[in-house]
């Protein structure tokens, strides 16, 4: 059928054309045309909401309906999300209509559930990162080496810890005053050392890569935008006829 | 996909467990109930609710960190729950943001025919669009689906391409061809500011030409190409440094709540 496989190739060449010319056309029609796709959108993206909710109660719904291992977990999950949608609801008596209350149920469950879970998720992240740095950063070649150096500069340049080791560092080498002083005065290090050198690998190698990196990603994505809207990458269209 | 059973334990080790649960639990019990005694006895609604915020967040808190010793059945519970507040908490934005606003005042709470008739010209579409994006959970029936996604990805195709080129690509390209010398600068800084623009502009052509696939890297190209990856692994070194430190500033926090705020301890 035309209008189930082509009238949407031909639509999104069309409002990607549209969406092209408007960037290029200083003209106050495109900026209000940017507006109200703008607008539109966020409607449009709003429903889209209501599919990703389907989804993951579904699943949750056919993991206590099939019994499947760990089902009574999932049980939580509804219960998580009735209650905060309850609470949204309610809106400390007012109903639904009226703006959010700023000390409400919601709120609360926002602050004392979502936030913590959510702070505690991440830095749990931290563990396993320093496990999984233990087994990267063996410097077995070069490669390794250079990620240790650049990794350790960062990381130490944003501690007042490394402050502290550089000037332990420069009480040892004062023991030897000759030494001392080739440090301090010819190479110029301070206790701010870390913080520099960590500048200085951000702002230059790391610099350097990131931009070639991010030259190739809009390469590949102005690639991209040009298949879908030459309808040679159809993927959003999903299955069926 | 279903999910992964639990590990089993030997016997033993399952008693010992579930002893430590319940001596944890106990001295969690204890120590909020002390702790934060003056808040939940204030008699007020919002004192008890605060320090009860506090002493659920400090559970949910230990709960969570509880996976560092193993997967169990509390952490899954409280991941679950978390999902589902999540879940929760989305939908209740999406209408105080976007639909209470955009959809129901105008269209269904319109004060006349005539509100009615231009916010329908307005944003008929849209929400015809959003009815239409629905239908995506239909197998047999998800067709109209694809006019809603054909319109929101052609139009962030089309308007990206202007976008990407200026921003990922002519003003990357812009700033890594500076000019060499600042006038007025310092004999020093002009010297770091040489070494920094030549060391990006090395680096930038050398990553590019690694990732440049259409030509065999051997000869004077091996050797760009081993710069582009000694450039590469800085960066991905400095990137995770970055990333442990943001994660240890989380870590930080959490630890940072569970001794200030809810086990009151004074702040130095």
């Amino acid at each position: 059928m035309w209008y189930k496989r082509y009238l949407p190739l031909v639509l999104v060449f069309l409002i990607g054309l549209l969406g092209f010319l408007t960037q290029y056309i200083p003209h106050w029609g495109s900026e209000e045309v940017v507006s109200y796709m703008a607008r539109s959108l966020l409607i449009i993206v709003a429903f889209a909401m209501f599919i990703g909710a389907y989804s993951l109660l579904h699943m949750h719904l056919t993991r206590i309906r099939r019994q499947q291992a760990g089902w009574a977990y999932s049980l939580l999950v509804f219960v998580g999300a009735t209650v905060m949608i309850a609470a949204g609801l309610y809106n400390e008596g007012t109903g639904p209509m009226p703006p959010l209350a700023p000390r409400g149920i919601n709120t609360w469950l926002y602050d004392h559930v979502q936030v913590p879970c959510s702070a505690t998720m991440f830095s749990i992240l931290a563990f396993f990162i320093a496990s999984a740095a233990y087994r990267t950063f063996r410097a077995k070649n070069l490669n390794a080496l250079l990620l240790l150096i650049a990794a350790v500069i960062v990381m130490f340049g944003q501690v007042t810890i490394s402050e502290r080791f550089v000037n332990w560092g420069l009480y040892v080498a004062n023991l030897f005053p000759p030494l001392h002083d080739f440090i301090v005065d010819g190479l110029g290090v301070t206790d701010t050392i870390f913080r520099k050198l960590a500048h200085f690998v951000m702002a230059a190698p790391n610099m350097a890569a990131k931009r070639g990196i991010m030259l190739g990603i809009a390469l590949g994505a102005i690639s991209q935008s040009l298949r879908i809207l030459f309808g040679i990458e159809r993927s959003y269209m999903g299955g069926g006829d | 996909m279903p999910e992964a059973p639990l590990e089993r334990a030997s016997s033993t080790r399952q008693i010992v467990e579930i002893v430590a649960a319940v001596v944890l639990l106990t001295i969690f019990l204890g120590a909020s109930a002390w702790r934060q005694s003056d808040g939940l006895s204030s008699g007020t609604l919002a004192g008890t609710a605060e320090a009860l915020g506090i002493i659920i967040a400090a559970g949910l808190t230990l709960i969570m960190y509880s996976f560092l010793y193993r997967d169990n059945p509390f952490f899954k519970a409280v991941e679950n729950l978390y999902v589902g507040v999540g879940l929760g908490y989305g939908a209740v934005m999406t209408w105080h943001q976007a639909l209470k606003p955009e959809v129901v005042e105008p269209i269904i709470l319109a004060p006349s025919f005539g509100a009615l008739g231009s916010a329908l010209i307005v944003r008929g579409v849209p929400i015809l669009l959003g009815f239409m994006l629905l239908t995506r959970i239909s197998r047999k029936y998800s067709w109209p689906s694809r006019y809603s996604y054909a319109i929101m990805i052609g139009w962030y195709a089309g308007m990206g391409i202007p976008i990407t080129i200026h921003t990922f690509i002519l003003e990357q390209v812009n700033a890594a061809i500076n000019p060499l010398f600042a006038p007025g600068a310092s004999p020093l800084a002009t010297f770091l500011s040489i070494n920094t623009q030549i060391i990006v502009l090395v680096g930038t052509v050398s990553v590019l030409y690694y990732f440049f696939f259409s030509l065999e890297h051997k000869g004077a190209g091996k050797v760009v190409s081993r710069v582009g990856i000694i450039f590469l692994m800085v960066s991905f070194g400095a990137s995770y440094g970055y990333t442990v430190m943001a994660r240890i500033s989380l870590l930080i926090g959490r630890v940072d709540f569970l001794l200030y705020d809810w086990l009151q301890r004074p702040r130095p």
